[in-house]
């Protein structure tokens, strides 16, 4: 029934080239490689396949489905601590802790993703100028290494594991169980106020006003605009608050009610269907200020399930970048103008500005400045090309791309991202792999020039 | 708050009903093989708000352990208003053609080792006049076919058995429920090629938590199996015997 695909369903694997172990609390062990030393096995572990590109896969290696570590093991209520096993969704989670008055200290646009993802792709939300990134708030980690090797890791202890294990995609080994302290809400509904904005002076203007009273901020913009208009869009902004009397009711989780059974055809989102869908979504009424469920303010595309199909069996490709503060007016600028001139069609388009809370992560995606979220359906080579001259404005910036969202960054532009990798290195397991690392830094011996 | 005894705890469909049992609050009492699987399954119930949850790890399939597990678990918990039982084999269906030991072991674990708990179980609640019994048993005891008949066997006397106990224990208020899922995606049959009738033990166990709320007789999980499996008994034998089902 499953697929062990990645989100943006690009670039394709071939299921039968990848094998798939299931992993259970506690009796999971890795085979002996001494006994196979010619061909050694490469692992990753999979859990909720939301990695839109191939830093969840493992082609011709080995996925660990996680999907059997879902306890929860630990779990106190007066101080908001968690610890659960790895495969534990954010959804379960919420489920658990909501109706105590907790929340997740950091929760990325979907709840279905597992604790381990959120470890290994150092996951961010709305809330990253005020709170960093999830990685901040994971007090410690249990790692297994492919030589049997558990270790605790956390602040104090295997700190330089902790820090290479957080934003280390999946390559440090297997995560088996995660503790994270938890955040206290007043209640399970946000406040939420919406502004219409008209370019992205305007944004700018209001995320920085924002900032320091809105725990929650985060922007749409409409892609195809230009000219005066360029980057206008909706600004989104939101504080935990306890329900009204008028609308209290107990937390009951939502579950998506739409699903997308079938791959839609790849024409459906084109530039005619997007530039309406944009016209329509920014121009439609907002109402100013409102109470709102935290569930359709955080997680608005959870509502249908599998809306990755909408884009086609092609699939999609996802490009978020970040560029420094002090350069955000000219490369935002560059980037709207090359993709609204392309008229390569994005309907989820995002904006937002990152703080500068620094994460323990080695290889964490978010710094302080501003970041740029968009979707484009797989149209070949013209894609590939766009999002190729993205990165060409991104490096000149000083910026950076996210590797959980992508399926096609070069080797080269890798290293100008993370110039962390070099220290990074050693940490990884020699018996982990990746998509992700297989391209942008394929060991000596598979290159294909030896 | 009430005492539940869950035996085969660990099985896929168990843990997820057990865990909609933990989140209002009753007390458990988990039984199966795994010691490593129940300690963790200890510790999520916990978790999820069960008030306590003990386990032990034993082999079901050995009757001579039955009684004293009973009488543990009523000591430990001090009754126990509803039982559980969800264990089994899907078994090899050609190496019991082949051999008639591997028939009787097939036989003995899915169908006389849960007769035999039963049995005890009915005496006790039969006695305290209330509680709930509820086993999983299958569709496939409906109609014998050729995949799988020995399974269907096991099951088919387990329904029936069920049937007599729940004929005997509607006057001392006991409620018998018959539980009969359809395809359902588990590491017990993930050799199968999936299908759209396939579902996740998620689904099954609300639909196992409903039932034993609502004090239902016989469901089949999703209920469109019972559809299926009339159209499935219709059948006239005459033709249902040059069917490869």
């Amino acid at each position: 029934m499953k697929n062990y695909q990645s989100w943006g369903r690009f670039p394709r694997i071939d299921n039968d080239k990848q094998d798939v172990y299931h992993v259970y609390p506690d009796s999971f062990s890795f085979p002996d490689f001494e006994s196979d030393a010619e061909n050694p096995p490469s692992f990753l572990a999979y859990a909720q396949g939301r990695s839109y590109g191939d830093v969840c896969q493992n082609q011709d290696g080995i996925l660990l489905d996680t999907q059997h570590l879902d306890h929860f093991i630990q779990y106190d209520r007066e101080n908001g601590i968690l610890r659960c096993e790895a495969g534990v969704t954010f959804e379960n989670i919420l489920q658990l802790i909501v109706p105590h008055g907790w929340f997740l200290p950091v929760t990325p646009g979907t709840k279905y993703i597992s604790v381990g993802g959120a470890i290994a792709n150092d996951v961010h939300g709305k809330n990253h100028h005020k709170a960093g990134t999830f990685g901040k708030y994971v007090l410690q980690f249990e790692l297994l290494r492919s030589n049997g090797e558990r270790l605790i890791c956390s602040p104090d202890e295997n700190t330089d594991y902790f820090n290479a294990t957080i934003g280390g995609l999946g390559l440090t080994g297997l995560i088996n169980w995660v503790e994270f302290s938890l955040k206290k809400i007043p209640g399970h509904k946000i406040e939420q106020e919406t502004i219409r904005f008209n370019n992205l002076k305007e944004f700018y203007t209001l995320s920085d006003e924002s900032d320091k009273d809105w725990e929650y901020t985060v922007a749409w913009i409409d892609c195809l605009a230009s000219g005066d208009e360029l980057g206008r869009g909706l600004f989104m902004r939101g504080n935990h608050c306890a329900a009204t009397s008028k609308s209290r009711k107990k937390y009951k989780s939502k579950t998506s009610r739409l699903s997308v059974p079938f791959d839609a055809p790849g024409f459906l989102l084109n530039k005619y269907t997007v530039t309406a869908f944009n016209q329509l979504y920014f121009k439609r009424p907002v109402k100013q200020i409102q109470q709102v469920d935290f569930d359709p303010f955080f997680y608005p595309l959870d509502s249908i399930s599998n809306w990755n199909r909408l884009y086609g069996r092609k699939g999609f490709m996802q490009y978020q970048c970040v560029i420094p503060k002090e350069h955000r007016e000219a490369a935002m600028q560059e980037m709207l103008t090359v993709i609204a001139e392309s008229g390569q069609a994005s309907f989820l388009s995002v904006l937002k500005e990152f703080g500068d809370i620094k994460s323990p992560g080695l290889l964490s995606f978010p710094r302080a400045g501003i970041t740029l979220a968009l979707d484009f359906p797989n149209r070949g080579k013209k894609t590939l090309t766009l999002l190729e001259s993205l990165d060409v404005i991104t490096l000149k910036y000083s910026g950076a791309v996210y590797p959980a969202k992508d399926a096609r960054m070069s080797p080269a532009t890798f290293e100008k991202y993370y110039p962390n990798w070099k220290e990074f290195e050693a940490f990884i397991d020699p018996h982990f792999s990746s998509g992700f690392k297989q391209r942008v830094k394929p060991s000596p011996d598979n290159s294909p020039n030896t | 708050m009430s005492n539940i005894l869950i035996l085969g705890a660990t099985s896929a469909i168990a843990k997820h009903t057990t865990r909609l049992f933990a989140a209002d609050e009753h007390h458990l009492y988990l039984v199966a093989r795994n010691e490593d699987k129940l300690k963790s399954m200890q510790q999520d119930m916990r978790v999820r708000g069960a008030t306590d949850a003990h386990y032990e790890s034993l082999n079901l399939a050995d009757e001579s352990l039955h009684e004293d597990l009973i009488k543990r678990a009523t000591e430990k918990m001090g009754s126990i208003d509803t039982v559980l039982i969800a264990y089994g084999t899907l078994g090899n269906q050609k190496q019991c053609e082949e051999s008639y030991a591997n028939t009787l072991k097939e036989l003995q674990l899915n169908s006389l080792s849960v007769i035999s708990l039963l049995t005890i179980l009915a005496n006790q609640f039969e006695e305290q006049k209330s509680g709930t019994i509820a086993v999983i048993s299958s569709p496939s005891g409906d109609r014998g076919r050729q995949s799988n008949y020995i399974y269907g066997t096991a099951k088919g006397a387990l329904t029936i058995f069920m049937q007599g106990l729940r004929n005997r224990l509607a006057k001392s208020k006991v409620h018998v429920l018959t539980i009969k899922p359809g395809f359902v995606d588990t590491p017990m049959t993930k050799e199968f090629k999936k299908s759209l009738l396939w579902v996740s033990p998620e689904v099954i166990s609300k639909g196992i938590y409903t039932a034993i709320r609502k004090k239902r007789e016989v469901v089949y999980l999703p209920f469109f199996w019972r559809y299926i499996m009339f159209i499935i008994k219709s059948v006239p034998e005459k033709i249902f015997k040059h069917l490869s089902l």
